[in-house]
Order: structure tokens, then sequence, then C-alpha cells
């Protein structure tokens, strides 16, 4: 047959190669899909087993404020009240974002508008070895110098709301800057230049032209930061003070739902309410970050410059 | 990146024929974080006095413990309580062996002043009842009360014996003894709870109506807070697993290993206590 | 305020606040090498642990911690290369590209110890692999994935479009263009988002106490053949890690030098993962000096 027709009819090397790396791509996608799916079916599964097997009325779930599964109370209904947990988590949630954020988009800026070398030689493997610092060591150092340090100045014990936003808010800095940096660089070096020869000073064109455009970059780091202050467990479990009890300042000993949930899981029994309730606590946890998610995303899209 | 895929695959093959490969007998013991030096030590000492075996211990909890042995997912459960205290355990199928004792005595920040308490003291501090420490002959300084997290072992064995059944305030919990430990350490007016093993000079044991925590006081139930550690299997056990737990139940381990790790040996209790309490002479 | 003063007092205020970084991080990192370096000696760097008296090391904890960061790296780095060139290139713009991205990232935000279960549950027990590396390195590719993932999806779209429109243009496939010309000039993004990857697994505890466990029995470094129990390369051992290590001499530990190895072992770990880092960038920059020619 003629080569060249048999070229034309065949794919060529080039077309077989696309189609096996989108294959490819595509099931790396689909894994990991359906290892989320996964997930969240193993959690719901367990979370959803306090409600529907042992009969806890979900109303009480969120907004009771005794946690003690393994105890009844007066009507004979186990004690399984989640909200000092649920404001323990947004607080220091919350706190640790208001307080990183400032910092970690001056630094971002910093980094990206007013000295890219310095930026890059100093800042960048700074904020890269903040990352590896494994949350054990932090949290030891929350015990070993917050605590104290907020003892003596606010008085109480040290534990609690204040020191959890200390301790977070150094870890989520890293993960908020790189991401803000990226938003930062992705700003088109046309706009900057546009603002510039308008006449704008530098902090003009950063302030009304670069955060502006990179805004929903920062703010998609911002979520990502409240996520993982929202998940981490051990470093705040250890200067939180892990009392189910509902905040009554920011100095008074608090817990998270990841607290409460690494410190229980391994002392209960697989399919026991006490277990089943943990994994509520789980579920919440996940339901709350894909409310934030959805929140933000809202935010990112009204924020988007058309 | 192909390159990399392919690296993968291999690794993936070599897992899978890789499963097959283990030579020697082997079990797992999974469960309390508190019996775990014992038995990773025992472990240790059993393998180097036995070749070809492997005994792989892991912590995780008592909870998770009691749940894998009577899951069959593992061959040994410890565990601190009794199987019949958790619930959500079937504890006719599994078989307990007693293998150390351990005293728990509540600690103290050195600075609150305080050696002795009564039992009923103790339990009015737990229960949120006494809130200063002037109240029972220490310093004008507020308590400050560290629990461990609920459903551990020591917690629920420091609850049986001194709250009898009352509810505790809820205060502070920390899973770990370390942790409970450097607490009371650094926080003024602390009050916790851990076995004997882990009291240092950095906080202070209290004697409960003048008895000092002891092993010999244990020994001899003077000092009630105390509870046995339980290695359970699900049925009699057989083959390395049965092997082992002798190894560690023998004299010359309790009397030796036991003692030296801090526990107290099994042989060398003068009293049998029972999972609803009930003590008896032995 | 006029423009020029607000210009010169937000400057000072930047400079400001990467100093104040800087001197967290510096503070920081003299706290834990001032407490460890004092502990650190060959010794303790090359013997195994003891469970309950003084003078052990962390030599095996050591290995296992880089052996398990190199297999997770290899499961998670591939995946996430994919997934990533599939939601930056391939995806279409929809609901569903939401969906999954929405996924993604509440995949991230769960505790560790979530996946450390999970883990448990469906590769330890489910799977057989019992308490092992491989465990481990599958615990952590969960829950590395979401991060690497979107990393990777940013830094491919922060490629401009002229590159890829020249690839086209050219006649390469899209495929051929992503591998040849996006990937190559991202390379600097994706390495970033790598180093910031493996220093979060170097670090996690959580996850690992049921997966890859907390003993680490002896192991015989004459011995590398993957399939020998007492191997160091072999993939279903039980591994202790540097930083379980830390958790669990600080929880349960009954050492009497139990504060000393926490603090030299919290040393060693930030010293390995300096060293990675500076590591990963000059390879880094290496791989992305060779492939761009630039």
């Amino acid at each position: 047959m003629d080569p060249i027709r048999e070229a034309m009819l065949h794919p060529s090397r080039s077309a077989r190669l696309e189609r096996r790396g989108k294959l490819i791509s595509f099931l790396c996608i689909a894994l990991i899909v359906l290892v989320v799916v996964a997930i969240f079916a193993f959690v719901a599964w367990h979370g959803l087993a306090t409600f529907f097997e042992n009969k806890i009325n979900l109303w009480d779930f969120l907004s009771k404020s005794v946690w003690s599964p393994a105890v009844k109370d007066a009507h004979g209904n186990p004690e399984v009240g989640a909200l000092p947990m649920i404001v323990g988590s947004f607080g220091v949630t919350f706190l640790s974002a208001i307080v990183a954020t400032p910092i970690a988009v001056g630094a971002a800026i910093f980094m990206t508008e007013i000295s890219p070398r310095w930026g890059s030689k100093v800042l960048q493997p700074v904020i890269e070895l903040l990352v590896g610092i494994p949350s054990v060591v932090y949290g030891f150092i929350g015990l070993s110098v917050v605590v104290p340090v907020i003892r003596h100045v606010f008085g109480g014990t040290g534990f609690g709301i204040l020191a959890g936003t200390f301790v977070l808010f150094v870890m989520i800095l890293p993960t908020v800057t790189s991401m803000a940096v990226d938003a930062l660089k992705a700003v088109p070096r046309h706009y900057r230049e546009a603002s510039l020869a308008l006449g704008g000073t530098r902090w003009q064109t950063i302030y009304r032209v670069v955060l502006r455009a990179g805004m929903p970059g920062i703010l998609t780091g911002v979520v990502f930061g409240m996520a993982r202050a929202f998940g981490e467990a051990l470093a705040v479990q250890m200067v939180i003070g892990n009392a189910s009890l509902l905040p009554q300042n920011l100095v008074s000993p608090a817990s998270t739902l990841t607290s409460v949930l690494t410190s229980g899981i391994g002392n209960t029994v697989m399919g026991s309410l006490e277990n089943n309730a943990l994994w509520s606590l789980a579920l919440l946890l996940l339901l709350m970050s894909l409310a934030f998610n959805l929140v933000i995303r809202w935010i990112g899209k009204k924020g988007e410059m058309k | 990146m192909k390159k990399a895929l392919l690296a993968m695959l291999g690794l993936l093959a070599l897992a899978l024929g890789g499963c097959s490969t283990d030579g020697g007998e082997s079990i797992t013991a999974v469960g309390s974080s508190a019996l775990q030096p014992l038995v990773e030590a025992a472990a240790e000492q059993y393998q180097t006095e036995h070749t070809g075996v492997f005994i792989n211990v892991q912590g995780g909890g008592s909870g998770t413990g009691l749940s894998q042995i009577q899951e069959g997912a593992v061959e040994i459960g410890n565990s601190d309580l009794f199987a019949e205290q958790k619930s959500g355990i079937r504890a006719h199928k599994l078989v307990d062996h007693r293998v150390a004792v351990v005293g728990i005595t509540p600690i103290v920040n050195p600075k609150v002043g305080v050696k002795n308490l009564t039992m009923v003291q103790l339990r009015r501090i737990f229960t949120g009842e006494i809130t200063n420490w002037r109240e029972v002959g220490g310093k004008n300084a507020p308590i400050v009360l560290v629990n461990r997290a609920q459903g551990s072992g020591t917690r629920a064995t420091f609850e049986q014996w001194v709250l009898k059944g009352r509810q505790p305030k809820a205060a502070q919990e920390q899973d770990s003894t370390g942790m409970v430990r450097s607490i009371v350490a650094s926080t003024p007016g602390a009050i916790s709870y851990v076995a004997f093993s882990y009291v240092d000079d950095t906080v202070k044991a209290v004697a409960l109506d003048g008895v000092t925590p002891t092993d010999a006081h244990v020994a001899s139930n003077a000092w009630p807070i105390w509870s046995y550690e339980h290695m359970y299997t699900k049925g009699p056990p057989t083959g390395l697993t049965k092997r082992f737990l002798a190894y560690i139940q023998r004299p010359a381990t309790q009397r030796k290993l036991v003692q030296k790790m801090g526990y107290i040996p099994i042989t060398s209790m003068q009293v049998d206590r029972d999972a609803t309490g009930k003590v008896t002479r032995r | 305020m006029d423009a020029k003063r607000a210009d010169k007092l937000m400057t000072g205020v930047l400079y400001a606040v990467a100093g104040l970084i800087i001197i967290i991080l510096a503070s920081l990192l003299g706290y834990i090498l001032w407490q460890g370096l004092p502990h650190i000696s060959w010794h303790f760097l090359t013997s195994p642990a003891k469970s309950f008296e003084a003078g052990g090391g962390i030599g095996i904890q050591l290995f296992n911690s880089f052996y398990l960061l190199l297999l997770a790296m290899l499961i998670s780095v591939p995946l996430s290369l994919g997934a990533g060139i599939y939601l930056a290139e391939y995806a279409r713009n929809n609901w569903l590209t939401d969906v999954v991205r929405t996924a993604i990232e509440i995949l991230s935000s769960l505790p560790s110890v979530v996946v450390g279960l999970f883990g448990f549950l469906v590769f330890v027990l489910q799977f057989q692999f019992g308490f092992s590396i491989l465990s481990g390195a599958l615990a952590l590719t969960m829950f590395n994935l979401p991060l690497l993932t979107r990393n990777v999806e940013d830094a491919l779209r922060s490629v401009s479009f002229d590159q890829r429109e020249a690839g086209l243009a050219l006649g390469l496939s899209r495929w051929e263009t992503v591998t040849h010309i996006v990937i190559p000039s991202a390379l600097p993004g994706i390495i970033t988002g790598m180093i910031l990857g493996a220093g979060r697994v170097f670090g996690e505890a959580a996850a690992l106490i049921y997966t890859a466990g907390q003993s680490a029995p002896a192991l015989n470094f004459g011995d590398w053949n993957p399939l020998h129990v007492a191997s160091p390369l072999n993939i279903f051992r039980p591994a202790e890690t540097l930083a379980v290590h830390i958790w669990k001499i600080n929880s349960e530990g009954i050492q009497p030098d139990a504060a000393a190895v926490s603090a030299g072992a919290s040393a060693v770990l930030i010293i390995a993962v300096l060293a990675f880092n500076l590591l990963a960038r000059w390879l880094g920059n290496r791989i992305y000096r060779k492939v761009t020619a630039a």
C-alpha cells in the first residue's frame, strides 16, 4: 500500500502519545477522586451512625455544651454536645487567619514587588523551612515558651485559644505566604507597567492593581491556611488545654474538634457510641471545611477581575 | 514522567510479590500505650533468646487493642482495663492474661505545698467542690485540674477508686502521661494523676490518708488506686503467642524486667481483684 | 498623606514584615538547635533507640524517615503530576471539575489522624500490609496528594499561553507541548511545591502512628535484600520515624533521658529538613537550567 496513504489513515505516533498521555493523567485524577470519595464515605458511614444507630438528636449534638459520650444525662441520653469544640475550632482558625493573613500578604508583596532577589534568596527558603518543622515540635515550643509567656502576661493557666492562635499562626504562615506569592507572580507584568506609566507610585500600583488582580489567589491561600489550621491536631492539642468547656475568654482552656478527636480515638472501641461520636466530629470537620471552601470560592468569583 | 511511572509500577509489583515472603513465625500485639514499653522490652529480650521469631509491638490505645483483638486482626490486644469495662466489647470471647500491675498516684505541682490528702479531699478536688489549695492546708492558690482523656485506662481506674461514681468537673484533658507530667510540672497549682513509674522530681506525689504511693502498699491493697495490665487473646493462645505470654508471666521475667521498668510484678500481689472491683486475698 | 509618603511608609512596613518572619524562624531554629545540639553525637545518630534505659540513639528512626519519605514521594509525585496536568490542561471548565477541585481541597483539611485511621483500617487490616513502611507511605501519599496536585496545577497554569500556542503551532500534540514545554518552564514552581510537601511528610506523626507503627525493630545494615525481615529496604517491616519517635517519647517515654533525646531528635529533624531543602533547591536549579537552556 502507498506509505502516504498508510500514514494518513492511521493515527500518528504523536496522536497515540497524546491519547495515552491524556488517559494516564485522567487515571491519576480518577484515582485521587476515588480516594477522596472513599474517605468521605468512610467518615460519613461512621459519623452518621451516631444519629441513625445511636439515635442522637442532631440539634443536641450541635447546640449542647457537655461532651461526655460515656455518661448518660438525667433523661438517659448520652451527653454528646459538640458546641465547645465547634466554638474552639472556629476561634483558633479565624484568629490565626486574621493574624497570619496581613503578614503573609506583606511578605508575599515584599518577595514579588519590592525585593525579589532577597525574597528568593532568603525569605523563600525561610518559609519552606517553617513548613518542614513538624507539628510535634511546634507544639512542644508552644508548651515550653508560648504558654508560660501567656500565663505570665494574662494570668490563668496559659492554655487556651490565645496559645493555640499563636502556634497556628506560625504554622499556617508559610502556606498562606507561598500561595500569595504564586498569586502575585501570576499577575501579568503589563498591569504593573500600565499603572506605573500612569504615574502611580509603587505602593499605589501594589495596592490598587497587583493586590486586586491577585485577590482570588490570595483568598485561596487563606482558605488553605484556614483548612490547615482547622485540621491541625497535635500542636494545638498540646497548647489549647483540651477542656470541653465553652471558652470564657481567650486564655481559658478550650478544645477543638481535632484535639478531642485525636486524643479520644485510640481509647474507644470501634462501633461503640463513644467512637461513633468522635467520627461525627470528623464528619463535622469535613462539612465545615466544605462550607469554607464554597464561601471563599464565591468571594473569589465576585472579586475576579473581568 | 514515564520513568517515574515505570518505577512506581515496579515498586507495586515488588510490593505484591513481597507479600508472601515473611520467613519465621510472627505475631502482632497492639493497644495500650502504658503497657507498650514493657511488651516491647520483653519482645526484644525474647527475640534475642529465640531467633527466627518476630514480635511486632504497637501502641494505639486500649480501645484500639480491644477492638482489634475482638476483630481477630491481631494476635494480642493490650489493655489497661478489663474488657468488661469497655462498652462494645464482648468480653466472654476474650481470654485475659494479666502481665503486670500499675499503681496510680495523684501528682501536684511541687509549689502547692501539700504532701498528704484524704480520699474525701481528693474526691472533692476532682469534682470541683474544693477549688483552692488553702482549703486542704496548702498555700493560697487556685487548683488547676488536669485530667487524662475520656476513655483512657488511667483515668477510668482513677475515677473508679477515687470518685466512686461521681461526675468529675470538666477540665483540661491530655491524652498522654508525658504531657500530663510536664503540664503539672510547669503550671502553678496543678494536680493530676500518673502511674508510679512516671513520677520524677519535677512533680510531687501525694500520700492519701497517710499511705504513701509505694509498690508494697499496692501489693497489700493499702493503696487502692491500681490496675492490672492485660494482654488479651481471642480464645486460648497457641504457638508463639502462647510461648511469649508464658515468657512474660514467668517469675524470672516478672522479677527482673517488670520490676526494672517500674511496673509492679503480678507475682508480688497479695490480693486479687476482678472486673467489678471485688478484692480477695490470694 | 500624599502618595509618595504612603509609598515610603508602606515600603518600610513591608520590610518590617519580612524581617518579622525571619526573626520568627531564626528564634524557632535557634531555640530548637540550642536545646538539641548538645545532645547530638555520632553515637546518638547511629545507635538504635532504647525503650527504657538512658543512652538510646535515633539511627534506625533517621533511616526510616528518609526511606519512608522516598517511598511516599515516589508514589505521590507521579500521581500528582498526572492529576495536575489533567486539571490544568485537559479538564473542561464545568461543574464536575469544580466538584473535583473542591473535593481535593477538602481532603487536605482532613486531620491527619483520620487519614491515619483510614490507612489503618484499609492498608494495615484490609490489604494485610500490616504495620509497615508500605502502609505508612500510602497513608502519607493520601494526605500529601491534594497539596501536590494543587501545586502542580497552579505551577502549570502560571506558564503563559504564548508558550503553549508556540508549541502547538510547531505541530506538537497537546501532550508533547505539556511534557516538553510547559512542565520544564513550570519546574521551579513544581519543585518548590514538592519540597513543601516533603517537609510536611517528613514531620508528620499522627498519620503514621497507626500505619507505619511506632516500633523500630533492629535492622541489619549488611543485608540489602528487600525481602528479608531485618533488611533496611524491606517495605513490610514496621518503621517508626523520627517525628513519631519524638511524639512517643514525649507522650509515654520512660527513658530517664527522654527530654534530651526528644530535644536532640528535634534538632536532627530540623537539620535534615534544612539539608534536604538545600539539596532539592540546588537540584531543581540544575534541572531547570538543563531542560530550558536558560
